[in-house]
């Protein structure tokens, strides 16, 4: 499933809610002490939902606001994509940044204790797709997504 | 070997951002080499450990879809100048560094 448009996706978050809310009891417990070992399965899933269960356990994320992306609307190489995600919510614990349509969709997971909610990287992507940035606050997940476009891929050659 | 590692911080309106440059190829293992005709292997940065004064306050997981020559910023709060910001980062193969800056 790595065409995963944004219609299934809503339903298939919708549909994993119910899960979500009975998983909420172990999202307030930490799932994941902060020096973890890396992720791995999280980083080899080949969905987003998929990472995003196991990183954060629920992959019900609802829309907010206060996620900022700032990143290009249309970069010209892919293989450098400067993104920079900041999150204005109280409490933030975690940062998730997804591109939709590369072969594993995760780009980095951040884990915070003291830090703002705060993230900037460059990553690369295969070709145009929207950006997920998922955001863990106070135990529940909120996402923000931008479409960049690319001109030139940024995975192989 | 060791990787050039440096890092850079910027106060502004009671916010630190820390920037961290790690010169690393970030290899995906999907690319080929033009030689050889042979996959690449994957190299690249796992994780980068920010500790303030210590305590650590970030940790960032990266996949192979960071662009090589990671740029990694993060923001800390309440930072004083004088306080010690300093970042491990470890890779796949076993490679690690750090770097330290003071506020």
């Amino acid at each position: 499933m790595t065409t995963l448009h944004r219609r299934t996706f809503l339903k298939a978050t919708l549909g994993v809610t119910a899960v979500g809310v009975a998983a909420s009891a172990g999202l307030l417990t930490p799932t994941r002490v902060l020096a973890a070992e890396w992720p791995k399965n999280a980083f080899d899933a080949k969905s987003i939902n998929d990472a995003l269960k196991d990183l954060y356990g629920a992959s019900a994320a609802t829309a907010s606001g206060s996620i900022k992306i700032k990143a290009p609307i249309q970069a010209e190489n892919g293989a450098v994509v400067p993104i920079a995600v900041s999150a204005t919510l109280p409490n933030v614990q975690g940062l998730a940044v997804f591109v939709e349509k590369n072969a594993q969709p995760l780009v980095a997971s951040v884990a915070l204790s003291g830090a703002e909610g705060y993230f900037s990287a460059r990553m690369k992507m295969g070709q145009t797709s929207d950006v997920y940035v998922v955001c863990k606050a106070g135990g529940k997940l909120y996402s923000a997504k931008q479409t960049i476009k690319v001109t030139v891929g940024g995975c192989g050659g | 070997m060791a990787r050039q590692t440096r890092m850079r911080t910027k106060t502004q309106d009671g916010a630190t951002e820390v920037l961290v440059l790690v010169s690393h190829p970030m290899e995906t293992g999907q690319r080929v080499d033009p030689k050889t005709k042979e996959k690449i292997p994957a190299h690249f940065i796992q994780k980068l450990s920010f500790t303030l004064n210590g305590k650590e306050v970030a940790v960032v997981d990266l996949g192979v879809a960071v662009s090589k020559d990671p740029l990694v910023g993060v923001k800390l709060k309440g930072a004083k100048a004088g306080d010690k910001v300093k970042v491990t980062w470890s890779d796949n193969k076993g490679e690690s560094n750090n770097a330290e800056a003071t506020v």
